[in-house]
């Protein structure tokens, strides 16, 4: 198989559209936007350029309290609101979100370094599609979970929900639209490398006329996020992020009756079967672990391919890894944007020279010339690596693949459930009984059977063991948000 | 404006996304139902035969399939979308079911508005019928066993004749959200508030052939529909009589008939959204596939 580059290149192909971004965003408490009390700022950046893009305000405690009491203000008339009255503010938000689809898609790219190709054609449409899909729930919570008297079901009451950067649009969109749709109220907290859509979906709760203090978004760091968390007025707590800050969040919450819900890191097994359709499977061992520049919380970072065709697939992989395009995450041709953060891109680099260090064999892109500026990392794959070497337990967040190989169907299983983590899985084999019954083996919260990182609204996501509890999406995600 | 002669126009049939007139040439003239003294028409609407019925019920098999495969998701927001294009002819709906005479105008609003209230909770259920009615099955050996829910096909459906518009949405909305395609009957004696739902069809992206609507008598029709054989289910709100007909055609070829009293309490928020709706208009699918290696 041939390495070589083809004797042609893609002309650049920028989006086109410019969006229009305010010097300094206030925090969004009880329907308006003002600055913090403590009137401190602090800075966003394009990782792809480092050039700052906008100052946000940084929230204390102070102001979470002021976002808390809205929120708690706004519950009593939004939980009598009838269903179909909240569905229909639902239904807005998700027809706004679509309608500023292409803006939102920039904004976010910018903000965060993903391909444009990424937010304008997953994170956008699916983060209106999680509108869409809830307002419909409002009036029908009593089939999805029925109640021994026959009536509905009540929301918690006041929901602390704290996002990451890695989907920042598309985890505010799970956050709050099935707290709404079950009748709580939100204050939402992102993170603060990436605040800037979610004060974009702030304007358009504005535009929709969503009553005041349902939702609230206050700007800032951990600071921030543990000040919410910890408040003595939110009934519960909902968390997308690191295992770490799980474990803090849940020690936080402990000897209080706030509910909870964690959805967090994961080192997900990809395992590929000899009777697989092999070219399909290396597509989705790309997608697994190279969307988003893995920085994905489900991403396929264990391969576990079986012995006998592991040549095949890993020439096939680095020839197609060779193709990927890393660059300006604006331009519509490209794969593989930017790591999000300086910090985040030493957390890879370092995993990168543990691997090293640890004896595997490091394959990464070659030949491709990265931006001068901006945090960038090669998408890369490591063989020879042994289940106890560092890149095959922890959590990387990056680009970065270890490939393991297994001999039966029983060796494969205990391998990808030989982690601390369960939430997600990738098998690939033309035998459905097969797929069927590694399915049933494997100890995680969503299995994708020749395919990967499939996301729906409809779809209940989230993780076995220390990968969180709790789902988002579909029938099952209503039961986070429902007393 | 007294001196200016008005531009009135005859209803059509709507079939596969076209307005025809009836093949036979009939027309029916609309009178408000309070005017026993069969005086002026306040409207005129195609008098639809049994061929017109034919013609609709081949252009609704047709469009079936397609609209079944198209995702929940997609239904669910073309039905949306029916809402908000009925929104912006919400006078001209109260006025019409107004006109037709049951409905005083206050009520009529009301009709009008729970109409589209209706339509937007059948759009949340096209993506959720399957999560709360379908489930894998806990059978005893090593199997995959997946009840799923489909449409049951080509639906016709006998409107109510009062609650022109409410009647007619609450029993064409299930067959639509799940995937079926529908032949309706508009209410014999008001039939004009559905004849503009069918007018804002097209623009609400619904596919041609998937909601059709005839105009014309029951007792025409009843007949044909109950004897007709690539019609799958039945629901009507029609009389006694009628029901009778239409409960032969189960001998025909086992379609589903589901008889809705006519003079329900089609205002009754709740009862007409809950699962129940699609009796008639749904099949479970159960597919067993083996686990094992």
């Amino acid at each position: 198989m041939t390495l070589s580059k083809p004797p042609w290149d893609y002309a650049p192909a920028p989006e086109s559209m410019k969006v229009d971004i305010a010097p300094e965003h206030g925090l969004f408490i009880d329907g308006a936007f003002r600055v913090a009390r403590s009137g401190r700022m602090f800075a966003t950046i394009n990782p792809a350029t480092e050039e700052p893009l906008s100052e946000v305000a940084e929230a204390d405690a102070a102001d979470v309290n002021d976002a808390v009491v809205a929120a708690r203000k706004a519950l009593k008339g939004w939980r009598k609101l009838p269903a179909l009255e909240r569905a229909k503010y639902l239904y807005r938000i998700a027809r706004r979100i679509q309608e500023r689809a292409r803006e939102l898609a920039v904004l976010e790219t910018m903000d965060n370094g993903k391909p444009i190709r990424e937010t304008r054609d997953e994170d956008v449409p699916l983060a209106a599609a999680h509108f869409f899909h809830h307002a419909g729930w409002c009036d029908k919570l009593r089939y999805a979970l029925p109640t021994s008297t026959g009536a509905d079901p009540q929301p918690i009451g006041v929901c602390a929900q704290v996002i990451p950067w890695n989907f920042p649009l598309l985890m505010a969109a799970w956050k709050i639209a099935p707290a709404l749709a079950c009748g709580n109220t939100v204050v939402l907290k992102p993170a603060e490398t990436t605040p800037l859509t979610a004060l974009r979906l702030a304007e358009i709760l504005q535009e929709v006329d969503l009553p005041r203090g349902v939702v609230n978004i206050v700007t800032g760091a951990g600071a921030t996020g543990r000040d919410l968390v910890q408040h003595a007025d939110v009934d519960k707590v909902a968390f997308t992020g690191s295992t770490d800050v799980g474990r803090a969040i849940a020690t936080a919450v402990a000897g209080t009756s706030k509910r909870l819900t964690l959805e967090l890191g994961g080192k997900s097994p990809n395992i590929i079967f000899a009777d697989a359709p092999i070219d399909q499977a290396v597509e989705g061992i790309v997608s697994a672990i190279w969307v988003n520049q893995g920085q994905v919380c489900c991403a396929g970072s264990r391969l576990l391919v079986e012995e006998c065709i592991v040549d095949e697939v890993i020439d096939k992989l680095r020839h197609r890894m060779q193709s990927l395009r890393v660059g300006n995450p604006l331009d519509k041709n490209t794969d593989v944007g930017a790591i999000n953060s300086r910090a985040q891109l030493e957390r890879i680099e370092g995993f990168i020279r543990a691997g090293v260090s640890e004896g595997a064999s490091h394959h990464e892109v070659s030949g491709a010339t990265l931006p001068s500026r901006g945090f960038w990392c090669r998408p890369c794959f490591f063989t020879g690596v042994q289940p106890s070497h560092t890149i095959a337990r922890e959590e990387i967040f990056g680009p970065v693949l270890a490939v393991m190989t297994f001999r039966t169907p029983e060796e494969a299983v205990v391998r990808a459930n030989n982690t601390m983590y369960g939430l997600s899985a990738g098998i690939w084999t033309s035998s459905g009984s097969k797929a069927y019954e590694i399915a049933r083996q494997i100890k995680a919260g969503v299995i994708w059977c020749n395919t990967f990182n499939q996301f729906d609204a409809a779809a209940p996501f989230g993780g076995y063991r220390e990968s969180g509890f709790g789902r988002e999406g579909g029938r099952a995600g209503l039961a986070a948000y429902l007393a | 404006m007294t001196d200016r002669a008005e531009v009135t126009k005859t209803w059509k049939l709507f079939i596969n996304g076209a307005y025809p007139r009836s093949e036979s040439g009939r027309v029916l003239p609309v009178h408000d139902v309070n005017d026993r003294s069969g005086g002026r028409a306040i409207a005129y609407a195609a008098h639809a035969s049994r061929k017109d019925l034919r013609d609709a019920v081949e252009a609704a098999r047709a469009a079936q399939d397609r609209w079944a495969a198209s995702s929940g998701m997609l239904r669910g927001q073309i039905l949306y979308r029916l809402a908000e294009i009925l929104h912006g002819r919400r006078a001209e709906l109260v006025e019409a079911v107004r006109l037709g005479g049951t409905l005083g105008r206050g009520k009529a609003r009301l009709e009008v508005d729970l109409s589209l209230d209706r339509i937007v909770s059948f759009a949340g259920w096209c993506d959720k019928l399957e999560s709360v009615v379908g489930g894998r099955n806990p059978v005893a050996g090593p199997y995959h066993c997946l009840s799923q829910v489909e449409a049951v096909g080509v639906v016709a459906v006998f409107a109510p004749q009062e609650h022109p518009l409410l009647g007619f949405l609450s029993l064409v909305l299930p067959a639509l959200a799940c995937g079926c395609t529908v032949v309706a009957i508009a209410s014999p004696t008001e039939p004009v508030p559905a004849l503009i739902v069918s007018e804002a069809a097209p623009s609400s992206d619904i596919p041609p052939g998937v909601l059709n609507l005839l105009t014309g008598t029951t007792e025409e029709l009843a007949p044909v529909v109950a004897a007709h054989r690539d019609i799958d289910a039945v629901v009507a709100a029609v009389p006694p009589e009628v029901a009778k007909t239409l409960q032969l055609g189960v001998a025909e070829n086992m379609k589903r008939v589901r008889l809705i009293d006519p003079n329900a309490a089609f205002m009754d928020e709740g009862a007409w959204t809950d699962p129940r709706a699609f009796g008639s208009v749904i099949e479970v699918k159960t597919t067993w596939h083996p686990v094992g290696l």
